[in-house]
């Protein structure tokens, strides 16, 4: 076990590592995105523009978050793209305390975003095995709740 | 119900844990009535994906029985005897509708691991860890299955439960590394690793025209294993040059297409061993691309490589000089089951390709940490261990 939550916390470590250096060599200078509050996040929906939002309606989890959302056809028939971003933009300090606090809407959003997706292509949300859960609680397990405990905000959409 | 759960590295036992409900209108509960060690379980044993909680139900490859049913399941219903693909597609993403299933992008509810871990969100899979969307295993007496319509395939009549098991994971995995590794018919393939998957590759190689296949291992009984039941050409990297042998087999090219089913764990003689393996526990490294290495070396001039084995992370060492100057292709996958997973059952039907012999060892779910023991160390030849939890 002691293997488990050494390796674990080492191949953190090394992840970070690994960011931190690339994030170095893509930002030379503040080594950090100067324009990460304002960024759009982007999904891109195997549906073509007028199912996503007919009649300009938003799809319900995109119309419950507080954001600034756009759409346009993705190129090579690959249905819609749709971006949205928090309506005020937080930067600097002020970002990082807001997310330290747990106030970034932008986690919010990105769900909102994954959820539009497989809503519109699937239908539903999957849901994990982990609400019956099997397991047990055991130290590992809480070091690991705190690295997966916002997994489901997170992920490339 | 009874079920086989991780509790820490290279501890497994059998508990009692909450019967699978239906969570998504989609899904299904299967009844296991076959379920198979694999070798990517050993990564989850050995501590190499860290995303475990004690408890976990493991194992991914299986047959079963549909027992319950989501009411917006339209392709299956109650009594259906079928093969689950061990890796969980949507069926109407991107992804899914071009046939990259492993790839699927609605079927991971715990995407951020992934995407921080590869810069993307890739499919969910059967007992892989809460990285791979906490989805309950196999080795237990009922499993739900989400996207059922897409991700269980009727195994056809008269197709016995063992041949039909293996078209869950080893089958479709070794039939994706010979296709989309490009074999052409009279090319020569090379594949690394006699296990379940390798045996596969080095078949559907062959099924798909390859005029010489060579099946390189270290285990005696799983070269004469793949010598006899796949009839193709065996090297023992143990008493052999790998990399001379395959040039002097060629005319000095080396293989056209090159099949890597090793994975993480790959062993070796000589001080790659120890260099990779001094690298992988001080975390230095994730993974051992000791076979990856040697396929890029051996590939002939403009040839393919795939990576069928599991990685997870970082390696050392790669020869990337080699893979450039050479002009090779190197792709990787995890296994895109649902495009093949039909036309495998129905070549299994016509007797073209053989998989019951993989299962060396079958027992009953109480004997599953004996059986991984057995797997995990090759005891009595074992090939894969197969649970039986209603025999």
């Amino acid at each position: 076990m002691k293997r488990l939550v050494a390796g674990a916390a080492l191949a953190a470590a090394g992840l970070a590592v690994a960011r931190w250096v690339a994030a170095r060599g893509r930002v030379p200078a503040a080594a950090k995105d100067p324009l990460e509050s304002s960024r759009w996040l982007g999904v891109t929906v195997n549906r073509p523009p007028d199912e996503v939002a007919p009649a300009g309606h938003l799809p319900e989890p995109l119309a419950q978050v507080d954001a600034e959302v756009r759409m346009n056809r993705a190129p090579g028939d690959r249905g819609t793209e749709i971006y949205a971003r928090p309506r005020e933009h937080r930067g600097g300090a002020d970002g990082v305390l807001a997310r330290l606090r747990g106030e970034d809407p932008r986690p919010g959003i990105r769900t909102a975003l994954r959820e539009t997706k497989s809503l519109l292509e699937t239908g539903d949300v999957l849901r994990s095995d982990e609400e019956i859960a099997t397991t047990r609680p055991t130290l590992p397990g809480k070091v690991l709740d705190m690295a997966l405990g916002r997994a489901a905000e997170g992920g490339r959409l | 119900m009874k079920a086989l759960c991780w509790q820490g590295v290279n501890d497994l036992s059998v508990e009692q844990v909450p019967d699978p409900a239906i969570l998504n209108a989609q899904d299904a509960i299967v009844k296991v009535t076959a379920s198979t060690t694999c070798g990517s379980d050993l990564h989850l044993l050995g501590g190499y994906i860290p995303a475990m909680r004690a408890g976990d139900v493991i194992g991914h490859e299986f047959i079963g029985e549909i027992v319950d049913v989501g009411p917006e399941v339209s392709r299956h219903r109650r009594g259906d005897r079928v093969v689950v693909c061990s890796i969980i597609g949507c069926g109407r993403c991107w992804a899914c509708r071009h046939d990259e299933w492993s790839l699927c992008e609605n079927s991971n509810p715990k995407p951020g691991v992934t995407d921080l871990m590869w810069g993307g969100t890739t499919a969910g899979i059967f007992g892989y860890s809460h990285a791979m969307g906490g989805f309950r295993g196999s080795h237990a007496e009922y499993i739900r299955v989400p996207f059922v319509d897409y991700n269980a395939f009727t195994i056809p009549e008269g197709v016995a439960d063992l041949d039909a098991l293996f078209a869950s994971d080893a089958a479709p995995t070794g039939w994706m590394g010979a296709e989309l590794g490009g074999v052409r018919p009279g090319d020569v393939v090379a594949v690394w690793g006699c296990g379940g998957v390798g045996q596969m590759a080095a078949r559907a190689a062959m099924l798909l025209g390859a005029e010489r296949v060579i099946a390189i291992d270290r285990y005696p009984e799983r070269l004469a294993m793949t010598a006899r039941h796949v009839g193709c050409e065996v090297i023992d990297y143990t008493s052999t040059d790998v990399t001379a042998e395959l040039r002097e087999r060629t005319g000095g090219r080396g293989p056209d297409v090159c099949v890597e089913a090793v994975g993480m764990e790959a062993d070796s003689t000589g001080i790659q061993r120890v260099y990779d393996g001094v690298k992988q526990q001080l975390r230095l490294e994730q993974d051992r691309p000791i076979a990856v290495r040697e396929a890029i070396h051996a590939c002939r001039k403009g040839g393919s490589v795939f990576v069928l084995g599991v990685f997870a992370g970082f390696v050392d060492k790669f020869p990337l000089g080699a893979l450039m100057n050479k002009g090779l292709t190197l792709r990787g996958a995890q296994q895109h089951g649902q495009r093949y997973i039909p036309k495998l059952l129905e070549r299994i039907a016509k007797g073209d390709l053989k998989t019951s012999y993989l299962a060396t060892h079958t027992m009953t779910l109480d004997e599953g940490p004996k059986g991984y023991d057995m797997f995990k160390h090759k005891k009595d030849g074992c090939v894969r261990a197969v649970f039986r939890p209603w025999a």
